[in-house]
């Protein structure tokens, strides 16, 4: 099969059919879900103080994707978003810009014209997003759209029914179909929806299937199911990418989405990386925030630091 | 047979945050002992960071609690009046061992206490009437003022009466719609912790009041200077302590309720509605009428 994706020549006996996809997958060694557990939670009780806090906040507040998703979206909510992303603290000059805002399809032109001049990206969710029950020839104009209005990211749904019921080549298809969509300027998110896809090992296989494919990033959920981010799944993802790039030479981004609302959540997932994969992913370009409320959080804790008084909410903008 | 001798069962007392029971997250704990010195238990020694989650808590409890009816309100408080009524053995006991009062001055204490309870929970509905209001204006509109709620209230509960006092101050603060952070008193902190557990089985939503126990000075700095504190009630404070808290509480215009001379108010006197005054902000309304001239109408 010709494939583009550098990781596919890597591994290219790999997905050579649905055959050799599946038995690799299978293959992969299962994850030992206490453990895993457990050393996630372990390596949430680091306690991270004073210039250690104020660089991880700093370094939280650049990696988020600052991300608005909801059905009554206008484009004067998202304007104020792209705002919030350039200048997250209009009283305090020396706060970092998010790495990008992130909206649907027909927000991206609004989006972009609203952090034009500035270091935040567009990130867009297409491919029939949330769910991603739409025909293939939908989810690529959906993409394409998004791309030519001037997305910088795609954030891409997997077809989640096809990945359970283990049709693994459509999944992978999909998405090197996705890659192909969003050209050389856009970079490739893969969103599993982890909490839909029951077990760590299932995690462990997508992590696989999206990279094998070409993703540039791999991203835990949408938000939107019960489920979203949690430090172990993360965790697993984190130790995905380590292995991914030992074997192939490619490194690929992770972003966890959904339910990061407060500093010391960021923080614990900032300590998991630089214990997982090390200060290479310390960076924007390869590890994101998706989130919303988190920045609000992260500035009053930043006002804290700065002024030893804690902040409230009144001291932040509303969304 | 000779009856086999009880294992002593001790009560692990704990702070009252947002509704559920946590240990102090610095994990402290502090000898309290009773008038005589005799240990009475170990209460949690709370850090700036309990108090942190307390007012976050309050402030996530505030929304619902001020927007809750005051007939609503006053319900409630009148059961935290039933549920102190059926533990007055508790409280007697524990205000007793305190302030080393008689059993009988201790019981009347607490009779004092349940009836101050009962008596606030009558003005949550009132109180709107008695300081509202419409006012005579110059012009043709309807111009009316109503009291609401500051928001999050931090409150010193008094160093010496324990329970008569801890409510005195609690009460008026609650049931106006505002949420509170208490500091207990300092050497005699279990009556108020254990008026958390009153609270929490009596439909008082959690996070409305919130109750740390230890140094008052290390709890209440934080919180004056806290940005998302409205108010500060400082009864259990000393001289000095006021001034500096009053100091820090001046950064985000909170509202400052000043001690009275420390320890001698008569918690036992009728309160006046001052302390519920204290903290209510007075919205005013300007309605316009039209011309009433031009229709002949008289309103």
């Amino acid at each position: 099969m010709p494939t583009t994706a550098p990781a596919a020549r890597a591994l290219a006996d790999v997905t050579a059919s649905d055959g050799t996809l599946r038995r690799f997958l299978h293959g992969l060694p299962g994850v030992d879900a206490v453990g895993l557990e457990a050393r996630a939670a372990s390596l949430g009780t680091r306690s991270i103080k004073t210039t250690a806090k104020a660089y991880a906040i700093d370094l939280a507040i650049a990696m988020v994707d600052l991300t608005t998703l909801e059905g009554a979206d206008t484009p004067g909510k998202v304007r104020a978003l792209g705002a919030k992303a350039v200048r997250p603290d209009p009283t305090d000059r020396t706060t970092p810009s998010t790495a990008a805002v992130c909206v649907y399809p027909d927000m991206v032109a609004t989006a972009k014209a609203a952090v034009a001049g500035s270091s935040v990206k567009v990130a867009s969710v297409a491919t029939a997003f949330p769910a991603g029950r739409a025909a293939i020839g939908v989810k690529l104009a959906d993409v394409r759209e998004a791309v030519a209005a001037g997305a910088d990211e795609i954030d891409m749904v997997i077809d989640r029914g096809a990945f359970l019921a283990g049709d693994y080549m459509k999944v992978y298809d999909e998405i090197t179909a996705v890659k192909e969509a969003c050209g050389t300027s856009a970079r490739l998110k893969v969103i599993f929806e982890t909490g839909e896809l029951s077990t760590y090992d299932n995690i462990r296989r997508a992590s696989w299937l999206g990279m094998l494919a070409g993703a540039d990033f791999i991203k835990t959920s949408t938000g939107k199911v019960a489920v979203n981010a949690t430090p172990a799944n993360t965790l697993l993802m984190l130790e995905a990418v380590r292995d991914f790039r030992a074997q192939t030479g490619v490194q690929v981004g992770v972003k966890p989405a959904g339910g990061i609302r407060t500093t010391k959540d960021a923080i614990k997932f900032l300590v998991l990386v630089n214990e997982t994969v090390g200060e290479d992913w310390l960076d924007n370009h390869w590890f994101r925030f998706g989130a919303s409320s988190l920045l609000n959080d992260l500035l009053m804790q930043r006002q804290k630091l700065a002024t030893g008084r804690y902040s409230g909410p009144d001291y932040v903008t509303v969304d | 047979m000779n009856a086999v001798e009880r294992l002593t069962v001790l009560k692990t007392y704990k702070l009252y945050v947002g509704g559920r029971f946590p240990r102090s997250e610095s994990g402290r704990v502090y000898e309290v002992t009773d008038s005589k010195n005799n240990w009475l238990a170990n209460a949690p020694l709370s850090s700036r960071k309990d108090a942190r989650d307390a007012v976050v808590a309050a402030r996530k409890a505030f929304g619902a609690w001020s927007g809750a009816t005051a007939y609503n309100r006053g319900q409630i408080l009148y059961r935290v009046a039933e549920m102190l009524e059926g533990r007055k053995a508790q409280f007697t006991r524990e205000v007793a061992d305190a302030e080393g009062l008689s059993k009988s001055k201790a019981a009347d204490q607490v009779d004092a206490t349940i009836d101050r309870w009962v008596w606030y929970a009558g003005w949550t509905d009132k109180i709107a009437q008695v300081i509202g209001g419409a006012n005579p204006v110059a012009g043709p509109y309807f111009n009316l003022s109503s009291p609401e709620p500051t928001g999050v209230v931090a409150v010193l509960a008094p160093q010496k009466s324990s329970f008569l006092g801890l409510v005195s101050v609690l009460a008026p603060v609650i049931a106006t719609g505002s949420t509170a952070v208490v500091v207990a008193s300092e050497h005699a902190p279990l009556p108020a912790l254990s008026l958390g557990e009153v609270l929490a089985t009596s439909d008082v939503p959690g996070g409305v009041v919130n109750i740390l126990s230890g140094r008052t000075a290390e709890i209440a700095t934080p919180l004056a200077s806290h940005q998302d504190v409205n108010a500060i009630d400082l009864a259990g404070a000393d001289e000095l302590l006021a001034k500096e808290l009053e100091i820090a509480a001046a950064d985000n215009l909170k509202r400052v309720l000043r001690p009275q001379p420390v320890d001698k108010v008569d918690w036992s006197a009728t309160p006046g509605i001052d302390r519920m005054t204290a903290f209510l902000e007075t919205k005013t309304v300007w309605h316009p009428t039209g011309s009433l001239g031009a229709s002949g109408s008289s309103y």
